[in-house]
């Protein structure tokens, strides 16, 4: 978020903030540690993120 | 993809549908019309003696000087190195061996017979702890022990198996799984419940009773002692579920020290293979990681039908002793298995999940979607021919493996 965000982003955060953090883990600490209530989600993209695996995948059915 | 679906549905229900029963113990040769002299089956996929691990290396020239093909060990890995000596895999003689894997003519093999397919498994009789040939121990004692196996040990127990009319397997390993085993590094609870079962024959068919007693203490030594029963098993329950066109369902998974190999149902008797890992594990006391081997044998047929580290959450004493984490975090294996698995097996099921049922059935799709790859629990054998165990561990299938197999069943199916 930026200072050219607009209102609606500003209102967000004047009440109390949850999380979900998707992916990497290393956020969710430090969320935590200022207090933030967070739900994380263990998730990686698909095939580790190997578009040609990944479309092979799809193809197969995943 | 519907043929796929579909596929996978019919390979799952053969593993399931499989009936292994223990029917006899056979010198190989009886049972493998292909198995000749100067031939050695070993465990994993096809490799060459210039690519062999030290231990498996050991293991052939202990299996050449008891077969008789040369006197002693340096002229036995002499006549390994010159080429005269045939190497094949086990898998590809329907037989599976753990660690190093030596099959050779005269070993007594047991033989697991799917009732429900026909189809026959072999596996040579599990040494004991110490030097042993698995581990590539080569020695006097190894060879005096495969020596008491084949003459005193085999013929009594075949003799008591068939008067027994054969042991069903699927009912011990289900008892088995409920009393702490979970098949591959423990075994403890089925070889007792083996025993238990096969004993009352061995005594009836038994006409000396120091053999009966010697024999009847192989067994009780022996907490190992039922895992070759149970990879004979794995192999029997398998092979039916093989060569189904679509299927992305692993068949087979084995190691040879040096490469890691999987097969796939829908590819048939093709081997997918990248170098084989490091286990991650604990040591005996004197040893270390800088003695450990490459991880070997084709005991991860256990895992395959949802056993070993699929099954870390019945055996929670087994996290421990393979420095897998503490008995609490054993779960967490087989869940983590049950992300890469189509179905669970109703008839294995594990107290300590709500009797769930052992993540069965593993699907090449899942494991490259999701990265989460197949956990064997092994031994760890020295690097260096003839010395033995030295540990036990946890090793990760290489995800290479199921990568290509991925791209070669695109290509059969004409979606690459």
């Amino acid at each position: 978020m930026t200072d050219q965000d607009g209102p609606q982003y500003q209102q967000l955060l004047a009440r109390k903030v949850e999380v979900v953090n998707v992916g990497l883990e290393g956020f969710v600490k430090d969320l935590r540690d200022c207090g933030i209530d967070v739900v994380h989600v263990d998730w990686k993209p698909s095939a580790g993120g190997d578009p040609q695996m990944a479309a092979l995948l799809a193809k197969l059915g995943v | 993809m519907k043929l796929i679906e579909d596929a996978n549905q019919q390979a799952l229900e053969r593993i399931l549908e499989g009936e292994p029963r223990l029917i006899d113990i056979v010198p190989a040769r009886q049972l493998i019309p292909g198995l000749r002299e100067r031939m050695i089956l070993h465990a994993g996929p096809p490799i060459s003696w210039d690519r062999m691990c030290g231990p498996m290396r050991g293991a052939v020239a202990g299996a050449i000087v008891f077969e008789g093909w040369a006197q002693d060990l340096p002229t036995a890995t002499k006549l390994a190195a010159s080429g005269e000596i045939e190497f094949h895999p086990n898998h590809h003689f329907g037989a599976v061996g753990p660690m190093t894997g030596m099959t050779t003519m005269s070993m007594p093999l047991f033989v697991v017979e799917n009732a429900r397919f026909g189809n026959r498994a072999y596996c040579a009789v599990n040494e004991g702890l110490g030097k042993v040939m698995r581990f590539g121990g080569n020695d006097a004692s190894v060879l005096k022990r495969l020596a008491w196996l084949r003459d005193v040990f085999g013929p009594a127990l075949g003799k008591a198996i068939r008067a027994a009319g054969g042991v069903d397997l699927k009912s011990i390993v289900a008892r088995g799984l409920s009393m702490g085993d979970e098949l591959h590094q423990r075994n403890l609870a089925c070889s007792s419940v083996f025993l238990r079962e096969v004993a009352p024959w061995m005594a009836r068919t038994s006409t000396d009773n120091a053999v009966l007693a010697e024999c009847l203490a192989f067994i009780g030594q022996n907490d190992q002692f039922f895992l070759n029963i149970a990879m004979a098993m794995g192999k029997a329950i398998t092979d039916p579920a093989n060569g189904i066109r679509g299927s992305t369902i692993v068949t087979a998974m084995c190691r040879n020290g040096t490469d890691f190999g999987i097969r796939v149902s829908g590819l048939g008797e093709q081997w997918f293979t990248a170098p084989v890992e490091m286990p991650e594990g604990l040591y005996f006391a004197g040893y270390s990681e800088k003695d450990a081997n490459p991880d070997m044998g084709d005991s991860a047929i256990v895992e395959t039908i949802g056993l070993g580290g699929f099954a870390m959450a019945a055996a929670p004493a087994v996290a421990g002793f393979v420095g897998a984490g503490a008995p609490s975090e054993a779960g967490n294996f087989t869940r983590s298995m049950g992300e890469i698995t189509v179905a669970q097996n109703p008839e294995w099921t594990i107290a300590a999940m709500d009797f769930a049922g052992v993540p069965t059935g593993i699907d090449i799709r899942l494991v490259v979607d999701s990265g989460v790859v197949p956990v064997i629990n092994t031994g760890i054998a020295h690097r260096e021919p003839g010395i033995g165990q030295v540990g036990a561990g946890v090793v990760k299938a290489p995800l290479a493996c199921f990568q290509q197999a991925i791209v070669a069943i695109a290509k059969d199916l004409g979606v690459s």
